[in-house]
């Protein structure tokens, strides 16, 4: 192999560094109208009246829609494969406003200027009633978040409307309870985490215009180009044969982008108008009416014989969806399917959750999907639960955690772990962090201890069953490649990974193959990048469609060669007949020009690929902080990360996959959380106010990779992509706890939690 | 967004303050906080073209130009040097160095906003302010001076013998700060300054004078007096809660703060 | 209302509304380079050099730029190239939203100081969000750039 696992440069790198117009709003027609949204000052209104005469005669203005205009068919955002698990609870306006910021009325014009002008001149009478903005309070709650009769589930998940319930379930194995009275050690506890912003450096944005067919053309910054050519044909109700999106470069997703959270404002004007528009949130609109981290509060009960063993494991999640049901009945699920299978020797586990809706924005996607969520309660009441036993938290790993060939008790997607090298992580991280001379604290003798704290975390590989990869390989005339995808590559460089592959696939150099990546009239079929799919399953589809066009390059050069095709072979650069004299062979370039001329075969494959398993990838992180035992303050000196994720099919992208997610994950863990206030309306909606990690806020981070093979990734690869961001909430909790005493079970650990901590415990001393 | 309908850039400051008694009108700093507003401004003042942009040093005072950016005080090295470089400190937190040099020293303390670490940074030392109108009064004055419409112009710090430390404490790097504090012994007055309560800075008011004659006491009166000071400290000045952090924990803090910049003042401690 | 002032080396004349910031001034010119990331000053995505000193186009007004000199990324290409393919070879680069506005202030931060250290860098780029990268590889590119650079002054 030539690239993969090679540190390949990305194939669009030196566009970007150096500042090409790329992005949506850099391609955006000129002559666009400006889509701008008015937007409920009411966390729960009706709106009775809207006015919107003297809006209208503002110069400029091309149309202004309210919820008259709109089609009255229920649909979600959210970008799954159909029919999707999340409800149908959206219409584009709903006179039904569900929380502060939801849409009233979309107003289009010529400028900013007249559209700003005429939002000021629309007049709403809004019939406001009380709120549930308290998600405890919500379940059976008198108030109704969707009280409409049309609210619909496609797949039944437990949800209805009336309870103000979007799913619940039971899932049990054993008997949890008896098995967990048999424990000599047993920890109860609940943890909280907050919802996070994913703040993606580049806004939710679409451009759309009319093509010479009379079809609309959706330019947007998304991970799923397909679902959301589906959804503004659902929303528009318009077949989705008159909807074509297209991908440019996208600034950043982590799966806020896997919800259609701006294309169907633009879309309908363009639609309605005939005329190009375009939508770019702002950064205030993309932090009060996006799609940010599900809110959960998780209690986890377990318990380990008196040898260490985990024996009964038993998770309750309660999820806040907010005022729509986006991707909330499948995140749920991680919370509990990924962080039990950590425990290889559970014998019996449950695991039940509710999603509620809330008057708050709606939630979504966000890179471990609330793997996240679960894996910091699970990992942090296994660290409890060590230390009531007064066992080093990484032994009790060691000896609980999955192996190659072993069970992962919970998990539904494999039958066992297939690949697995927890054990090589763990004996990395302690080796690098130097656990043994650190743990469990050192006094640095200024007021300020140090502490260490480790984390096991699992994610999955696609959604096993489910996601759909596809590529489409063609021989140009000169012998060149064209590698179509409809995978969507958002600066995580799944383009240049594939064409990696390609190219040892092929046995041509990178520079031979072009990557065309996405357009739905185009590109095949992709589920679009999201649930760490990319790479393991658009990857095999890669290699199968290359070895089939292996396969056809071989016969079109028999044929020239008049010989059978099981006499010749075919090594990248040359159809050769096997053991004749050298000048028996057509060039790669000349089968590919006879490709062109009096030609029968296709010198193209499209394959597909979709795989019934998801190969969990595994890490371990450990963190150590120092702590400021007056003012609480915690610094992150040093994140060290083993990880297993099956062969890294380009190491560098690998690593920085790695370093990005730990840095978002310290974010959560320490400072990032999205508030509200009484009313319902988001008190941290700019960067000014909701504090994103820089680069001064965290130490190091060193990653190392302890690779297994997966024999169905491709080349043995799994993924990364959200793994990464599971570890640091329980590592760096644990580390707080190692150097304070104090346990924090609500994130984010702030300074003044740490620093009232540690004075409540001088009090109780 | 902020919409303008004329925009003067003045010949002088007389022209500026007479531009400026008209209420739509709006004098700009540095823009950083201003365009954030929702405003429709009659008229803006640019008062960049006057050449108050500068810091000039004389023998008993610096003079510093409305307009000149944090950056520039921030990387100034005779103020840093009289200051031991607390200016350099109370300045590099905020937000980035593109920040800092559009933000300008005018525009933070003609704001007198809550969570300025300017104005807690210059409440430390004896300074004044230079209004085109009300011209020369002490910052201690001008801070609780209501809004009006005159011109800030200068801002001066008088050069007295100066031991000054300034700390504050941040969620993350560059956020507001959750508290600022200074301690600084201007001559022989000792002088604290709690910021970011989160209300403006406010001077310590010493009315048990816990911290007189700090300057002879020997090393153990000094931890005595500050470690009294610091409780007092904590007990009189007025903290509230926010998004950031509950009025306890600023309490805490300022208790904690105080002490440390007092300790460093007293030679105690180099460095937290 | 009428500026005059340098773009890119250029000397231009430009009939402007007084509201009109920076930011989109230079767009509309087709500086694409220039990003918004934020509207509120903090994630410098809008970095742009006044008269070589690193400011936010969000946060000025163009009329600001009357009688100055502004630098953007389009006016650096041959040195955003050198630079860049230092990222590039770390895969720093990402989703390529902040690289230019972190480019430039990478230009100011070295014109400003010789041989900056690790803490240097971090504290003069603090201003410069990223959310891909977790910044680790950014500041391995810039110290492999400051030796590479070092090297061929040497030689």
């Amino acid at each position: 192999m030539k690239y993969v696992n090679q540190p390949v440069r990305k194939t669009d790198a030196m566009a970007l560094v150096m500042g090409k117009p790329v992005y949506t709003d850099d391609l955006a027609p000129k002559d666009c109208l400006i889509v701008k949204i008015l937007r409920s000052p009411h966390a729960n209104a009706w709106v009775e009246d809207i006015k919107t005469g003297n809006a209208e005669k503002v110069a400029g203005i091309a149309c202004i829609l309210t919820y008259k205009d709109v089609p009255q068919k229920r649909f979600t955002l959210a970008g799954q494969t159909a029919p999707e698990m999340s409800p149908d609870d959206r219409l584009i306006i709903d006179r039904h406003v569900r929380f502060v910021g939801d849409v009233v009325a979309i107003v289009a014009g010529e400028t900013e200027d007249a559209v700003d002008k005429a939002l000021k001149r629309i007049r709403v009478q809004y019939r406001v009633e009380a709120p549930v903005l308290d998600m405890h309070k919500a379940k059976d709650n008198p108030i109704l978040v969707h009280p409409e009769e049309d609210w619909k589930l496609k797949i039944p998940l437990g949800g209805n409307n009336k309870r103000n319930l979007c799913a619940e379930a039971l899932e049990e194995h054993g008997d949890v309870d008896k098995v967990l009275s048999e424990c000599k050690y047993t920890v109860e506890q609940t943890y909280h985490t907050k919802a996070n912003q994913q703040t993606m450096m580049e806004t939710f944005r679409t451009a759309c215009y009319m093509d010479h067919f009379g079809r609309l053309v959706v330019l947007s910054s998304t991970q799923i180009p397909f679902h959301v050519r589906r959804i503004v044909g659902r929303a528009l109700d318009i077949p989705a044969s008159k909807v074509r999106v297209i991908k440019p470069r996208i600034g950043g997703g982590f799966g806020a982008k896997q919800t259609s959270v701006s294309e169907i404002y633009p879309a309908i004007v363009t639609w309605k108008t005939g005329r190009p528009s375009k939508m770019i949130f702002s950064r205030y609109e993309s932090m009060i009416c996006s799609s940010p981290r599900h809110e959960m509060e998780i209690t986890v009960r377990a318990g380990a014989d008196e040898n260490g063993i985990i024996k009964a494991i038993d998770v309750y999640t309660l999820s806040n969806t907010g005022a729509y049901g986006e991707h909330s009945s499948t995140t749920v699920g991680l919370s509990g399917h990924k962080s039990i299978g950590l425990y290889r020797h559970t014998e019996a586990y449950r695991f039940a959750f509710d999603v509620v809706y809330t008057n708050v924005q709606a939630a979504g996607a966000y890179r471990g999907y609330g793997a996240t969520q679960g894996i910091f309660a699970v990992e942090s009441a296994v660290n409890e639960l060590a230390h009531k036993m007064g066992m080093d938290p990484v032994r009790i790993k060691e000896l609980n955690m999955p192996i190659e060939g072993g069970p992962l008790p919970g998990y539904p997607d494999v039958p066992y772990a297939q690949s697995c090298t927890m054990d090589k992580c763990m004996a990395r991280a302690k080796e690098m962090m130097d656990w043994d001379s650190k743990y469990p604290f050192r006094d640095m003798g200024n007021g300020k201890v140090r502490g260490v704290g480790v984390a096991m975390a699992m994610q999955g590989s696609s959604i096993a069953g489910v996601d759909v990869g596809g590529a489409d390989i063609k021989l140009n005339e000169d012998g060149s490649y064209t590698l179509a995808l409809g995978c969507t590559d958002m600066g995580t460089g799944c383009d240049t990974i594939m064409a990696q592959i390609a190219a040892d696939c092929l046995e041509t150099p990178m520079e031979n193959i072009v990557v065309f990546s996405v357009d739905t009239d185009i590109s095949p079929y992709d589920s679009g990048s999201y649930a760490s799919s990319t790479t393991y399953t658009t990857g095999v589809a890669v290699m199968k469609a290359c070895q089939e066009l292996r396969k056809k390059i071989c016969e079109l050069g028999a044929q020239m060669l008049e010989v059978d095709q099981e006499k010749v072979d075919f090594d990248g650069s040359y159809v050769f007949c096997d053991g004749e004299d050298e000048e028996k062979r057509v060039s790669l370039e000349q089968v590919a020009l006879k490709g062109t001329f009096f030609n029968n075969i296709e010198l193209q494959v499209v394959k597909q690929h979709s795989s019934p398993l998801s190969p969990p990838p595994f890490m371990v992180g450990m963190a150590e902080v120092e702590v400021d035992t007056e003012t609480g303050t915690v610094e992150v000196l040093d994140y060290v990360a083993a990880v297993d994720c099956g062969t890294p099919i380009n190491p560098n992208l690998a690593r920085v996959q790695t370093e990005g997610g730990i840095a978002q994950g310290i974010g959560m863990a320490l400072f990032e959380d999205v508030q509200y206030t009484e009313k319902g309306k988001v008190r941290n909606n700019s960067f000014m106010q909701y504090k994103i990690p820089t680069r001064e806020d965290f130490g190091n981070i060193r990653v190392a990779f302890e690779s297994s093979y997966e024999e169905s990734g491709p080349f043995g690869a799994k993924s990364i992509g959200e793994l990464v961001i599971d570890t640091p909430c329980p590592a760096i909790a644990e580390a707080i706890y190692n150097a304070t005493g104090v346990r924090v079970r609500e994130l984010p650990i702030t300074p003044e939690k740490v620093a009232m901590g540690i004075l409540k415990k001088k009090l109780e001393k | 967004m902020l919409k303008i309908k004329s925009y003067v850039k003045v010949k002088n400051v007389a022209e500026a303050y007479e531009l400026n008694q008209k209420k739509t009108a709006l004098v700009l700093g540095g823009m950083v906080w201003l365009k954030m507003g929702n405003r429709n401004i009659s008229t803006a003042i640019d008062l960049s073209g006057l050449g108050l942009d500068t810091i000039q040093e004389f023998d008993d005072e610096f003079v510093i130009g409305c307009m000149t950016p944090l950056r520039e005080l921030e990387i100034n090295e005779s103020l840093n040097e009289y200051t031991h470089g607390a200016i350099q400190e109370s300045l590099r937190h905020i937000v980035g160095v593109q920040f800092r040099n559009c933000a300008t020293v005018g525009g933070s303390i003609w704001g007198r906003y809550g969570f300025s670490d300017v104005l807690t940074m210059f409440l430390g030392m004896d300074t004044w302010v230079e209004l085109y109108d009300a011209g020369k009064i002490p910052l201690t004055e001008f801070v609780n001076r209501k809004k009006d419409n005159d011109i800030l112009v200068n801002i001066i710090v008088k050069k007295q013998p100066l031991r000054v430390c300034y700390m504050s404490q941040r969620n993350t790097k560059t956020d507001f700060p959750v508290l600022t504090c200074v301690a600084s012994m201007i001559g022989e007055e000792a002088r604290t300054v709690i910021g970011a309560r989160p209300g403006h800075a406010v001077v310590v008011e010493d009315k048990d004078h816990i911290l007189k004659n700090f300057k002879n006491m020997t090393k153990k009166q000094r931890e005595e007096a500050i470690r009294k000071f610091a409780e007092y400290a904590a007990a009189n000045v007025k903290t509230s809660g926010n998004m950031r952090a509950s009025a306890e924990y600023r309490t805490l803090l300022v208790e904690v703060l105080t002490k440390r910049t007092w300790e460093t003042i007293g030679g105690m401690k180099d460095e937290y | 209302m009428n500026i005059s002032f340098w773009l890119n080396g250029a000397y231009r004349q430009e009939e402007i509304e007084p509201g009109m910031l920076l930011l989109d001034f230079l767009r509309e010119k087709g500086c694409f380079s220039v990003k918004r990331g934020c509207e509120t000053a903090n994630c410098g995505l809008c970095t742009v050099l006044l008269d070589e000193r690193p400011v936010l186009s969000c946060s000025m007004l163009a009329a600001r730029i009357d009688g100055k000199k502004v630098v953007t990324l389009e006016g650096m290409q041959r040195e955003a190239q050198e630079f860049g393919s230092f990222l590039a070879n770390e895969g720093a680069e990402q989703c390529g939203f902040c690289n230019p506005g972190f480019i430039m202030n990478v230009f100011a931060m070295l014109n400003e100081l010789k041989e900056p250290t690790e803490e240097q860098i971090k504290e003069y780029l603090a201003g410069n969000l990223c959310r891909c990268s977790g910044f680790v590889s950014q500041t391995a590119s810039i110290l492999k750039f400051l030796k590479y650079k070092k090297a061929q002054e040497e030689a």
